[in-house]
């Protein structure tokens, strides 16, 4: 019995442990999302498709589905929400050419379905406030987790621009702590739908589990008696 | 009860329930360890079926899998759960078969007479490790592909026909559409067919010689007068409704995994995973899936490729030696010495920290504690002979206790 809880322990201990140590030399910060969160989901929705989905695609993922999980119906989503293509049975496809973002960027934008799962949402939620000035670079900012990133500081109007010191701090430029502090509000509503969008099947998952678990609770008190009802005469 | 009669009378429908189920006598005294069997059989058929459904909306085309996973994970009808079913459960199958191989070990069940349940048993183990590294090319994502190109560069190791053999298995000459295609034809039809005929010789060669247990005592020593165990009862209903019970537990730990950290933490569905295959970019860190760790850890500690290929081959094939290499007229752990209990102590703790040492950096200190472990994982096997044949034994009961 001791071996059998010792192999347990150091199975628990090792799949507890993370399987990657984290790439990025930046501390990255912590960002609590709630998927069952239907306003912040619209919010991240709506910022999505304003400034994302202009050069980026979601291409896995369908408009009315995320209607269906936002509680928007199919009226709304097309009315507010859908910009780059006009049936509700689409993905969320881009009409930017891929020869031409090569050109325009130096790499073709990824596809941003899964990019939650791949890179976890606390990378996005510390990269998407983590640009800053760089006079360096052609497009004149630089991002502190993802250095010489292709991509500009789509979101400047909405953040303002920072700049970095010495020790790598990021300092706001433009802008007071309210506005510092309401982007980063936008940025979580932005991070929990691409969250939602890498895993729409999530907020089933999570619902369903737990009546699974009690069925497997309840019929553990039909089987176990069973077991011992038929082992009785077993000396 | 006539049907019956009708059928039995044209095929041994009783007889082959009774011979494997309802009058297999099966020792009384199975512990926590003798679960897994059952369990292992149980996520076959679970795989089988997931698999059946993945089949129907998966494509093994380059330009086509990555999406059809996130197709079955978004548009098929429950197929989130289809798939996470099958993902979880393939790394379930290998917890379950790595229990089921180590109560082998403690209580001496690849002894004579089941030295042939044994190789079946490692036939298995081989088949299941090709089984999923092919699965795992499957999903199409960075991991997919940098994972089967460090495995497959591996046959390129061997002299003269080493490059020809890995083009040959690659068919192209980087893993490429030819590769995703074939890999998909083994994982869903060869190796399921070889998998399904070793585990029937498995158990038909264990029904044979009958089920060891935790005393290592061969219940069939000691009869009643209808020729029946005095220590055995049958499979029938008492282990179908304990390992009922055992299926119960499981799948709640299973379910917990399935339904609240389906990536578990990046070990069962890797991060870079989502990230569709690209040939141009190599991921930072390439890492075999968590199973195949402690060998990829030895194929790392030998500083020669070709050697480091030979030592992790070896590593595999010496566990089919074990009932030769075993001198000791004792099985159980019970009743063994101390060497063995030392021996495989430091054994388990080095197949552990290989595992470990597989998923870090080889790098400087890391290598040295991975060839120092690679050392005392083989002498485990080279010494066996050895200490088995000098160790203090203790008297093991006539009968089970």
């Amino acid at each position: 019995m001791k071996l059998t809880l010792g192999l347990l322990l150091s199975l628990t201990a090792f799949f507890a442990s993370p399987a990657y140590a984290a790439s990025s030399k930046v501390a990255l910060d912590n960002v609590e999302l709630d998927l069952s969160d239907k306003a912040s989901l619209q919010r991240g929705a709506k910022i999505f498709m304003n400034y994302c989905l202009s050069c980026h695609s979601a291409s896995y993922m369908r408009y009315n589905r995320m209607g269906k999980d936002l509680g928007l119906s199919d009226k709304q989503v097309k009315e507010s929400l859908m910009f780059a293509s006009d049936k509700v049975g689409d993905t969320m496809t881009v009409a930017m050419r891929p020869e031409d973002a090569k050109k325009w960027f130096g790499v073709v934008p990824p596809d941003l379905s899964v990019i939650s799962r791949a890179r976890g949402t606390d990378w996005l939620y510390t990269y998407l406030r983590s640009y800053y000035l760089d006079t360096d670079k052609p497009l004149g900012t630089n991002n502190l987790v993802f250095t010489d990133v292709g991509m500009p500081h789509v979101l400047w109007q909405e953040q303002g621009y920072l700049r970095k010191d010495s020790d790598n701090q990021l300092h706001a430029l433009t802008g007071d702590q309210e506005m510092a502090f309401e982007y980063s509000m936008m940025i979580r509503d932005l991070v929990n739908f691409m969250a939602y969008i890498g895993e729409p099947s999530k907020i089933e998952r999570l619902a369903l589990g737990k009546w699974v678990l009690l069925y497997l609770v309840l019929f553990f008190f039909v089987a176990y008696p069973l077991k011992k009802a038929f082992w009785e005469d077993v000396h | 009860m006539r049907l019956l009669e009708w059928v039995d009378a044209r095929f041994p429908a009783s007889k082959l329930w009774n011979e494997h189920l309802a009058h297999y006598y099966a020792p009384k005294n199975f512990n926590f360890w003798y679960f897994f069997g059952a369990l292992a059989l149980l996520i076959l058929a679970l795989q089988i079926v997931t698999g059946i459904f993945l089949t129907m909306h998966y494509k093994p085309d380059t330009e086509l899998a990555f999406a059809s996973v996130e197709y079955i994970m978004r548009d098929v009808e429950w197929g989130w759960l289809i798939r996470y079913l099958h993902s979880t459960g393939a790394s379930a199958f290998f917890v379950v078969i790595y229990l089921h191989m180590f109560r082998g070990l403690l209580y001496g069940s690849y002894k004579k007479p089941r030295e042939l349940v044994w190789i079946f048993g490692m036939l298995i183990y081989l088949a299941l490790m090709a089984e999923a590294f092919m699965g795992y090319l499957l999903p199409w994502g960075q991991m997919s592909y940098w994972g089967a190109q460090v495995i497959i560069s591996l046959f390129g190791a061997i002299p003269y026909i080493g490059e020809g053999l890995a083009l040959w298995i690659r068919g192209d000459f980087v893993v490429a559409d030819a590769t995703l295609n074939r890999f998909f034809a083994f994982h869903v039809i060869a190796v399921p067919l070889v998998l399904l005929g070793l585990v029937v010789a498995h158990i038909i060669a264990l029904h044979e010689v009958g089920s060891n247990n935790p005393d290592g005592v061969e219940i069939k020593q000691v009869k009643d007068d209808e020729g029946i165990p005095v220590d055995g009862i049958a499979f029938h209903p008492y282990y179908s409704v304990k390992d009922l019970v055992g299926v119960i537990v499981f799948l709640f730990i299973f379910s917990i995994i399935l339904f609240y950290m389906p990536e578990m933490g990046g070990w069962f569905l890797e991060k870079d995973n989502f990230i569709p295959a690209d040939p141009l970019k190599t991921p930072e860190h390439i890492v075999p899936l968590w199973y195949f760790t402690p060998f990829y850890a030895i194929l790392r500690a030998v500083p020669d490729k070709l050697f480091g290929v030979i030592a992790m081959g070896g590593a595999i094939f010496v566990l089919f030696l074990i009932p030769w290499l075993d001198r000791s007229p004792v099985k159980s752990i019970r009743y063994r010495g101390p060497l063995f209990k030392v021996a495989l102590t430091i054994f388990t703790m080095s197949f552990l920290a290989l595992g470990y040492l597989g998923t870090q950096p080889a790098t400087g200190l890391y290598t040295l504690m991975a060839q120092v472990f690679s050392i005392l994982y083989f002498s485990f096997f080279l010494f066996m002979p050895l200490y088995t044949a000098i160790d203090k034994d203790k008297p093991v009961p006539h009968r089970v206790t």
